[in-house]
């Protein structure tokens, strides 16, 4: 029989660590739904999101009953928009994102990504009618997620992209003023995007993925700060040991989970995420593992050394506890959904250029960062680029998600509420970068993308 | 299909006579009981076979978490791969 203490651990990691599965993600290729006829093409992606996710949430709950673990959300990511709407004659594609917002409501999930286009080298007609429509088709839906790539370490970085992306960002935050700018919440700027991320907003399901497939993301930062707490004063190799340890045990419950479902929905298993990803609330924060290893406020210096050790060791922890790993795999850090680097930012110790250097050694990037609202749309932009500089030449993905609302001012706080959390705005630098946005052009692979 | 059971709150007498009664009238065998009183809070674990069990999980686990709350104990049951994920390589 099982051991005892170890039964009662699990328990405890449930019930007072918070440890959870943060996601089962269905990812639907929408290629076959391609039609000139918009409003076809609508119709042919509303009834197969639904055909195939159609017992997606039962599902989920069913897993959560009899495993006893809570599987926080259930999410549905499609083929990147730009490809499939390409094929429709129209200018207009918010009528795309209705559809998959109705479809997400009728297989009643939490989210659907994919209002997606991949832009690293250049754009298609396509791509850019997508892009003009995120402001609009992010307001005029609630569960629909958008993300846009404009860099890669092949392709380099795509500064035409940059430019209206900082522009795009400006726009969804005003055409979302009533809700705070929510809708900057739901739109990423990736360098290096991942074809099988579960995790919003930037999840979208890959060209060169199959038909359909279930992925796992899975979370624990309070397990992992909970088993730092007993190795107080020990040298780092204990630390990541320690970590590994953890992230091991948390992997295998989400391998787990993947298998089940897959199973259930008759659909292939795909990979499991490994992210250490946080909520806001209290016990369930990155932050505060940071902290946990010596440091006083997250955001001190330190913070980037500390948070490399995690991401590795999550990593390594968790490789072996699964059959196939991928999309973001790492740690994450957004500041709004993180108790402890909400209170870091407020405490002024965390600033914005101190997020810039952690997001070299975590597994995305700039993430739910709440800006002045008058911030010019060149200063996004060029935030956006320095962003996609450090994943272009370190060949990781990154990703900005910046929140500029309307009307917010540093010392003012932005409140979005549930797992998206609250997010003090932080001041960025004043000086100005539009001439350096107005370039536009692209910058150029580095070196070591000729790899072959 | 086994399943594990755990019960934690504050010891009383009859709380294994409950639950086993329960058990037995959802026809559930019992494999394995282990119990313990750990920092003055009464915990149990059992290992459940469910393969004859005449009620479907979900109602087996709304049954118990009743059973539960008529007893102002902890009581949850768990498909017994979960622990075996995370404890055994």
């Amino acid at each position: 029989m099982l051991n005892q203490k170890e039964i009662l651990s699990t328990i405890e990691m449930i019930d007072q660590q918070h440890l959870d599965i943060r996601t089962i993600t269905m990812g639907v290729s929408l290629l076959s739904c391609c039609d000139p006829d918009p409003a076809r093409a609508c119709g042919r992606i509303y009834d197969k999101i639904c055909r195939c996710a159609e017992k997606l949430v039962q599902t989920g709950r069913d897993i959560e009953g009899e495993f006893g673990i809570p599987i926080v959300n259930k999410r549905i990511s499609v083929t990147p928009m730009a490809l499939v709407a390409g094929a429709s004659e129209t200018e207009d594609y918010v009528p795309f994102a209705l559809a998959l917002d109705r479809a997400g409501r009728t297989c009643g999930v939490d989210f659907i990504g994919g209002y997606s286009a991949l832009v690293q080298k250049g754009f298609t007609e396509a791509d850019r009618k997508l892009i003009r429509s995120i402001p609009e088709a992010l307001a005029r839906t609630e569960l629909v997620c958008a993300s846009v790539n404009v860099g890669s370490t092949r392709a380099g970085i795509n500064m035409d992209a940059v430019a209206i992306m900082g522009r795009v960002v400006k726009d969804t935050a005003a055409a979302t003023a009533d809700r705070e700018g929510l809708g900057c919440a739901k739109l990423v700027v990736f360098c290096n995007a991942v074809e099988d991320n579960p995790f919003m907003a930037g999840a979208f399901h890959g060209a060169g993925e199959a038909e359909k497939v279930i992925n796992v993301g899975v979370s624990g930062p309070g397990v992992v700060h909970h088993a730092l707490q007993a190795v107080k004063g020990q040298p780092f190799d204990v630390v990541a040991e320690t970590v590994k340890k953890t992230a091991f045990r948390v992997t295998r419950m989400g391998q787990l989970v993947a298998q089940e479902a897959s199973r259930r929905l008759d659909t292939p298993f795909g990979i499991v995420d490994l992210s250490l990803a946080p909520t806001p609330a209290v016990g369930d924060s990155v932050a505060r593992i940071l902290e946990e290893m010596g440091l006083e406020t997250c955001g001190t210096h330190g913070t980037t050394a500390a948070l490399a050790l995690l991401n590795d060791a999550v990593k390594k922890g968790g490789v072996m506890a699964s059959s196939s790993v991928g999309g973001l795999s790492g740690a994450f850090i957004p500041v709004s959904e993180d108790e402890g680097m909400i209170a870091a930012a407020r405490s002024g110790t965390l600033c914005l250029d101190k997020l810039e250097a952690m997001t070299c050694v975590c597994s995305v990037g700039l993430d739910m960062i709440a800006v002045p609202g008058d911030t010019p749309a060149e200063t996004v932009a060029a935030i956006i680029a320095d962003e996609a500089a450090i994943g272009m030449v370190n060949n990781k993905t990154t990703a900005v998600r910046l929140l500029v609302t309307p009307g917010k001012t540093v010392g003012d706080t932005i409140e979005m509420g549930g797992l998206l959390g609250s997010a003090p705005v932080m001041p960025v630098h004043q000086e100005s970068s539009a001439d350096f946005i107005a370039r536009g052009g692209r910058i150029p692979a580095p070196l070591h993308s000729l790899r072959n | 299909m086994n399943a594990i059971v755990t019960v934690v709150g504050q010891d009383r007498v009859g709380i294994i006579a409950a639950i086993c009664n329960r058990l037995a009238g959802h026809n559930v065998n019992i494999l394995d009981i282990s119990q313990t009183i750990l920092q003055g809070s009464f915990t149990m674990v059992m290992a459940v076979d469910l393969s004859a069990a005449s009620a479907p999980f979900d109602s087996l686990s709304a049954s118990l978490a009743e059973l539960g709350r008529e007893m102002g104990l902890s009581i949850r049951i768990q498909r017994e791969e979960i622990f075996n994920a995370m404890h055994t390589i």
